[in-house]
């Protein structure tokens, strides 16, 4: 087991190193110059090709490659060419409401959607099955942000149980920072909800024509502790999977929610990144969503052998 | 048992009474699965049901312990008693009272009864934990004295073992503690040992019978195989297309039954004593020499692990000729099976067809060597693609190597004929037909590129015996019409004595004892394959004449 997770951390150093490399390459090859954008439409050539140079871009992309790199493997992910503060900074002040609202509706995803998917499961075709499921196709239709604007306007602007917008760190309370979050998480869970019990009542619908459930029937078990105790753990793997896939593309996918509810999180600081063409800044990001898919992967991996003893590695 | 034991046993209040029970399709009461069935179980009784696949017998076992999947049938009519508790009326809670305290089940699979992510501890112990207030120590002695009961070797270990780490033998044997633990009144058995080997099979019917001595448990004892009901039996329940066709004590069942469907199903057993026949003396079609086997498993950081699923083994099939090939799971018969059709690589050895060695062939070298070597799978359920039809499935082969699909099939045709399906056959899907017309698809597939030689692989398990014995005559028959060598692997020696001129008899990857089938099924001079003649369930009976056989 220990050798594995080494094994795989050390195979996550090749993968990043070539994504790093695509990323750059991606980048230089659109179109956009962040010199001009800096300079504004006034800057006459000279002053153009002064900024150029003092951002580095002057240089041959293989070298500009090379000192990247470098740079990289010295843990430094460069300074922003618009502000100049280092990216790795820009990424620590950012990364907070991201993460809150990533882990906050990570937890909210699994305390509804495994019940709901279970007592789907429970009797398929039944009221309370059909129930869940037209929530999870509404849920899987209905887009993020316009659940957001109408959480928005149903409890902030009528009811003014949560103000409409912006963000608290914890440090200035629990209370404002929690009352900040609430609308965002639950317009972003919508869709993770919807898929995390559909995955959970079809894998425990499986689970239950399996023949070890007939057994725990023939034990005089009760129904209820044949689906949680029998059917549920059985039912794991698939569902982690499914909760393992969700949070990589909720780290990621935070951007819409993030405009929606305007945090100033890792999702606005791509947008913003993006439109002003700032390398580095932009390639630190995709770095480290990369970086958390690997992790989020292993992590699922690893979770798989607490749930099935018949994994190993 | 004796006919003093049978008759002190009829006369108590019998433990299970089931009358007049009726169980139908949900939703269509009209649709009779099981119609007016009807027997009797006393304490410390066998009662055998016995019947071919469809017959209702399992449908039975579950009616009684309420196990029916309700969506899709439900009882209909009559009665169920359990001590003169009618089970049918019996609410939810009730009966999940009654279930593992008075009434027991033990299954068929050993492989997936069990929760594979629980400890075989945790799961004997959910019985006690459901049904007795006891505290953890005192649950933990009681599991551990079960499992001494049942004789699995260091109960500690086995305790906090997954399923998966354990044998089928061992987890059956984990099956019946779950069942026995509570010292249950009734003991309902389905096909508890099908899925065994035969020596394992020997071990748990032996395990049941003490346990059942002990308690004076009601057994009652699902089965297709006669040979286990001439075994274990004191009484016999005949069934078929859901009712019961007779009941009698074993003695009437076996020797002198009333009914012709019991005749046929009882004459239908195989004898275990084979033909004379004559030896073959023909070309030879299919030569292996010195062939092995070894899976290596490479682990990280770690030495390679290695297992030798074949060593060394020898054999020649000639033109016409049956060889079979008889073990127990793991005794790599499959795997001989496979590597000589090259569906895996030999690691060692050489196998000849007619003069050629293709034990390395490649690309199209092993291209042409597929038409001369085919093969016939165990499940003719999942060896056929559905969304094929059979037609497409036969001419497949003959296509692939150049015949004008007019041609092909035309000889398809042929070959409907030859496996005695009509030719309109061609033109539908597999699942129209039952197990054994789709095992002679299969046999007309293989037969379409007129192989030398023909694999057969476990090819006869998953039918029922009167459906077996057609399909036997059926590759007796085309091997005399078309001079095919047979390679025929199985694990039941019944069926090898009907069929196989000669026996090779693997063990652990190697051949043990090899001879013509008489000498080798009568006179082994190998003490382990008497050790698989001993173990054959009903030896001590001759079922095609419906008397004992002399010792």
């Amino acid at each position: 087991m220990f050798s594995y997770v080494i094994k795989r951390a050390v195979a996550t150093l090749p993968v990043m190193a070539m994504v790093a490399v695509v990323v750059f390459a991606m980048l230089r090859l659109t179109p956009g110059d962040p010199a001009a954008i800096l300079a504004g439409d006034d800057a006459s050539g000279a002053q153009l090709e002064a900024i150029r140079r003092s951002m580095g871009l002057d240089q041959p992309i293989m070298v500009q490659l090379y000192v990247w790199m470098k740079q990289l493997a010295q843990g430094d992910l460069g300074v922003s060419l618009l502000s100049g503060t280092p990216v790795l900074e820009m990424i620590g002040g950012r990364i907070g409401p991201t993460l809150s609202l990533a882990v906050l509706t990570i937890l909210l995803t699994i305390v509804v959607a495994i019940p709901m998917g279970v007592v789907a499961a429970r009797n398929p075709g039944g009221l309370l099955d059909r129930t869940v499921m037209t929530f999870s196709v509404l849920g899987f239709s209905i887009p993020t942000f316009v659940i957001g604007y109408l959480l928005i306007y149903a409890m902030a602007l009528k009811l003014g149980w949560f103000p409409v917008q912006g963000y608290s760190s914890v440090d200035k309370g629990l209370w404002p920072f929690f009352q900040r979050l609430v609308l965002p998480t639950l317009a972003l869970s919508g869709i993770y909800i919807a898929l995390v019990a559909r995955m959970t009542r079809s894998s425990v619908i499986d689970v239950m024509g399996e023949d070890f459930i007939r057994t725990a029937r023939a034990k005089g078990a009760k129904e209820t502790s044949v689906l949680l105790r029998h059917a549920l753990r059985n039912a794991a793997v698939p569902i982690v999977t499914v909760i393992g896939i969700g949070v990589a593309s909720l780290i990621t996918g935070v951007v819409v929610t993030e405009s929606v509810f305007n945090l100033p999180g890792l999702g606005r600081l791509v947008v913003e990144a993006v439109l002003a063409r700032d390398y580095p800044v932009i390639q630190g990001l995709i770095l480290l969503f990369s970086f958390t898919y690997v992790l989020i992967n292993l992590a699922v991996d690893i979770l798989y052998t607490v749930f099935d003893p018949r994994i190993r590695y | 048992m004796s006919n003093q034991k049978n008759d002190l046993a009829q006369t108590g209040r019998p433990v299970l009474d089931v009358r007049n029970l009726a169980v139908s399709l949900a939703g269509n009461p009209s649709a009779k699965v099981v119609s007016d069935v009807s027997f009797t179980v006393h304490p410390g009784e066998t009662v055998c049901v016995v019947g071919e696949s469809g017959s209702g017998k399992s449908v039975t076992a579950f009616s009684i312990m309420g196990l029916l999947s309700r969506e899709a049938l439900h009882c209909s009519g009559g009665r169920i008693e359990l001590d003169g508790e009618n089970v049918l009326e019996a609410d939810k809670e009730r009966l999940r009272a009654l279930r593992a305290t008075r009434m027991a089940m033990i299954f068929q699979e050993p492989m997936t009864a069990l929760n594979p992510v629980e400890t075989v501890g945790e799961q004997i112990d959910e019985v006690l934990r459901i049904h007795k207030r006891m505290g953890r120590k005192a649950r933990r002695e009681k599991v551990m004295e079960m499992l001494e009961a049942v004789h699995l070797p260091e109960p500690e270990r086995i305790y906090s073992s997954y399923p998966h780490q354990l044998s089928g033998g061992q987890r059956q044997r984990v099956v019946i503690c779950i069942a026995l633990i509570l010292e249950p009144r009734l003991l309902i058995a389905d096909e508890p040992t099908t899925a065994l080997d035969v020596t394992t099979q020997k071990q748990i019917l032996l395990l049941i019978r003490e346990l059942q001595e002990k308690h004076n448990t009601a057994v009652l004892f699902i089965t297709h195989d006669f040979g286990v009901v001439a075994d274990i039996a004191d009484r016999v329940v005949v069934m078929n297309r859901g009712e019961v066709v007779e009941v009698g004590t074993r003695e009437q069942i076996l020797s002198a039954p009333d009914k012709d469907y019991t005749r046929m199903l009882v004459s239908s057993v195989p004898s275990l004593v084979p033909e004379a026949r004559e030896a073959h003396d023909g070309d030879i079609v299919l030569s292996v020499k010195g062939l092995g086997k070894v899976y290596a498993q490479k682990r990280f950081l770690g030495a390679r692990r290695e297992v030798a699923a074949a060593v060394d083994v020898d054999l020649t099939v000639r033109r016409g000729e049956i060889l079979g090939v008889v073990g127990e799971s793991g005794s790599g018969k499959s795997t001989v099976a496979r590597c000589i059709v090259r569906l895996q690589d030999p690691t060692q050895g050489e196998v000849v067809v007619c003069g050629e060695n293709i034990a390395a062939a490649r690309g199209s070298a092993l291209l042409s060597v597929r038409k001369r070597i085919q093969m016939v799978f165990q499940d003719p359920f999942r060896s056929l693609n559905p969304r094929l039809t059979v037609g497409e499935s036969i001419i497949e082969g003959l296509t692939n190597f150049g015949v004008a699909r007019a041609q092909a099939l035309r000889r398809a045709g042929e070959l409907m004929g030859l496996v005695g399906l009509p030719a309109d056959a061609l033109k539908r899907y597999p699942h129209q037909f039952s197990g054994g017309q789709r095992q002679r698809i299969c046999i007309a597939r293989a037969l379409a590129l007129e192989p030398d030689v023909l694999v057969a692989d476990e090819a006869v398990s998953a039918l029922d015996v009167s459906v077996q014995a057609q399909v036997l005559e059926l590759l007796d028959d085309i091997r005399r019409k078309t001079g095919v060598g047979v390679l025929f692997i199985t694990h039941d020696l019944r069926v090898a004595a009907q069929i196989c001129d000669t026996i090779m008899v693997m063990q652990k990857g190697k051949i043990v004892e090899f001879g013509p089938a008489a000498d080798v099924l009568t006179s082994p001079k190998q003490p382990y394959t008497r050790l698989l003649l001993e173990a054959a369930p009903g030896r001590h009976w001759d079922f095609q004449n419906f008397r004992p056989l002399p010792l």
